[in-house]
């Protein structure tokens, strides 16, 4: 059967994500086309072409679908997806935006953020903030599906030479539109994709105090997170989360600094390859997890460990 | 206007569960229960356009068990009107929800519908999307503000990268994010007056709605573990870890 990806994308460019997805898609087996929704997303549907192992792309360029609203978007993608045996998603915003009003519409439950392909109808997903893994099997004609990124590994961005084909679909329901939009400006690698993190949470006091992770960070090539507690005290903006409520991070190396390990934080990283903790509580449950744990005021070891690396 | 508030009844966000050992599930006997925290979000949003006097009308709909009567009550005691409880004992997927408060919404003709973005047990995060597209409704995912303005109503939406506001013809259906409010604490009075307002018991069977669903849980276990880490007494320690050890640096 065939596979559906619907692309993630913005500002005409290709979210990195869709590549995870691929991967996911190649698990299941068949051939796999991208869709490609929004207005002036040529660039997008070249990029999308290139990927390697995607046979077709599927191009709905239209100002109904600009800025990827569910209401216009969810009934194009439930047009197209009748022809496959599975529409995937990145588990981005956007995705798990439009993505179970595609699956309502096609009457069909939708399967979230899965972690692995066990085979073309069966995938393990995690629940109770990953606490619990479980596996389950869809009869759906459509099966309907979120691929968490940190559980693949990414496809090749160049290699695939896929035919680009226009599609149409709905206008716009009329029914929302889009007003505006505020991004947080940062030079350093996306989250979700970085290969080291560094985290704070609560114990960095204040935001001012968070340059010191900035600049370690830089030192590395790292993104910077926070936990929870750090982006509700106001030190950070809320994008920055890490946890089951924030961003799903699974970086080679994720330094949490300050950060005491509650449930919800730790759903958000523990699949990182290697956790070094940074706190001066000994008893704090992230030393629970972390690989390397060192006991120590940050505000000392951090500036200490940027000289040191 | 009149406002539907959805509530569901899962684990306390802070007890630890653990996977039973015939892996059919995780063990939920004797285990504090709570209103999921999205939706106490949801029911405090509702309350404040009440008080703000935009919404003249609050009622709490839950789709569960018998139990899911008490986070009624709760939603009742923060200031919901009156409740409808679906009741069902089986475990109902985010698409039979959905279709049960579809047929809750025809009923009660709500011009906004508030939920939480996600319940903390099966972290779906598909059933107010899933409602949108059953009533045809616009939808507001992951709020962090919410402004009614004539027939319309604003939402401001936490997206990857930042916020984005769109807006949203009424009817719609809004689902909560973490920071849209500060869900408050119910009162004793309140808890005591609550016991006094209505609450209405469906079954999905009366509403006409199937709850089958084209998924199955074939298996739940518990996470790898990972191995027992070490502390490390210095900077240049963890350092040499990082670089010689691990790797990673």
């Amino acid at each position: 059967m065939a596979v559906l990806v619907v692309a993630e994308h913005s500002n005409g460019a290709l979210g990195s994500a869709t590549l995870n997805t691929v991967a996911a898609a190649q698990k299941i087996g068949g051939e796999i086309s991208v869709q490609v929704a929004g207005q002036n997303v040529g660039g997008v549907a070249e990029a999308a072409a290139r990927i390697a192992g995607v046979a077709k792309v599927l191009v709905a360029d239209n100002a109904a679908y600009a800025h990827q609203l569910p209401e216009n978007v969810a009934p194009l993608i439930a047009s197209i997806a009748r022809d496959f045996g599975h529409v995937l998603a990145p588990a981005t915003t956007n995705g798990k935006n439009f993505l179970p009003r595609v699956a309502a519409l096609l009457d069909v439950d939708q399967i979230s953020e899965i972690t692995e392909v066990v085979s073309a109808d069966t995938f393990k997903r995690p629940i109770y903030a990953g606490n619990a893994i479980a596996t389950v099997q869809s009869s759906a004609a459509v099966k309907v599906i979120t691929v968490r990124g940190t559980g693949f590994d990414a496809v090749a961005a160049e290699g695939g030479s896929a035919a680009v084909e226009a599609v149409s679909g709905p206008a716009d329901a009329g029914k929302s539109a889009f007003v505006g939009e505020e991004l947080a400006k940062s030079d350093r690698p996306e989250l979700t994709a970085a290969r080291i993190v560094v985290s704070g949470g609560r114990g960095m006091g204040n935001g001012d105090n968070f340059s010191i992770l900035y600049s370690l960070a830089d030192k590395l090539g790292a993104a910077v997170g926070a936990s929870r507690a750090a982006v509700d005290a106001g030190f950070v903006p809320n994008d920055m989360q890490v946890g089951q409520t924030g961003k799903i991070v699974a970086p080679q190396l994720y330094v949490a600094v300050g950060i005491s390990g509650a449930i919800q934080h730790l759903a958000g990283m523990k699949d990182s390859k290697v956790i070094v903790a940074i706190n001066k509580d000994e008893e704090a449950p992230i030393f629970q997890v972390a690989d390397y744990g060192l006991v120590a005021d940050l505000f000392e070891a951090v500036p200490e460990l940027e000289r040191t690396i | 206007m009149k406002v539907l508030v959805a509530v569901k009844r899962v684990v306390d966000y802070n007890v630890k569960v653990r996977v039973k050992a015939d892996h059919f599930g995780v063990d939920l006997a004797n285990v504090k229960m709570s209103m999921n925290p999205f939706c106490e979000i949801a029911v405090e949003e509702a309350v404040r356009l009440k008080e703000k006097g935009v919404v003249t009308e609050i009622v709490a709909v839950s789709v569960g068990p018998t139990a899911a009567q008490e986070q009624l009550r709760t939603a009742m005691a923060l200031g919901a009107d009156r409740a409808v409880l679906v009741e069902s004992n089986d475990e109902l997927n985010s698409l039979a929800v959905a279709k049960a408060l579809k047929a809750i919404v025809d009923k009660e003709q709500p011009q906004l519908v508030i939920l939480g973005k996600q319940a903390i047990d099966s972290d779906n995060n598909q059933t107010g999307q899933m409602l949108a597209a059953l009533t045809g409704y616009a939808q507001g995912t992951f709020a962090s503000k919410v402004e009614v303005a004539g027939d319309k109503v604003n939402v401001t939406r936490e997206i990857d990268g930042g916020l984005q506001t769109v807006a949203l013809n009424l009817p719609a259906i809004v689902t909560t994010d973490l920071r849209l409010n500060e869900p408050r604490y119910a009162s004793l009075p309140n808890i005591m007056k609550a016991k006094k307002k209505p609450l209405e018991t469906v079954t999905p069977e009366a509403l006409g709605i199937s709850t089958a669903s084209t998924v199955k849980t074939l298996k739940v276990e518990a996470p790898a573990a990972r191995s027992a880490g070490i502390k490390v007494k210095s900077v240049a320690e963890l350092v040499e870890k990082l670089k010689n050890e691990a790797k990673v640096i």
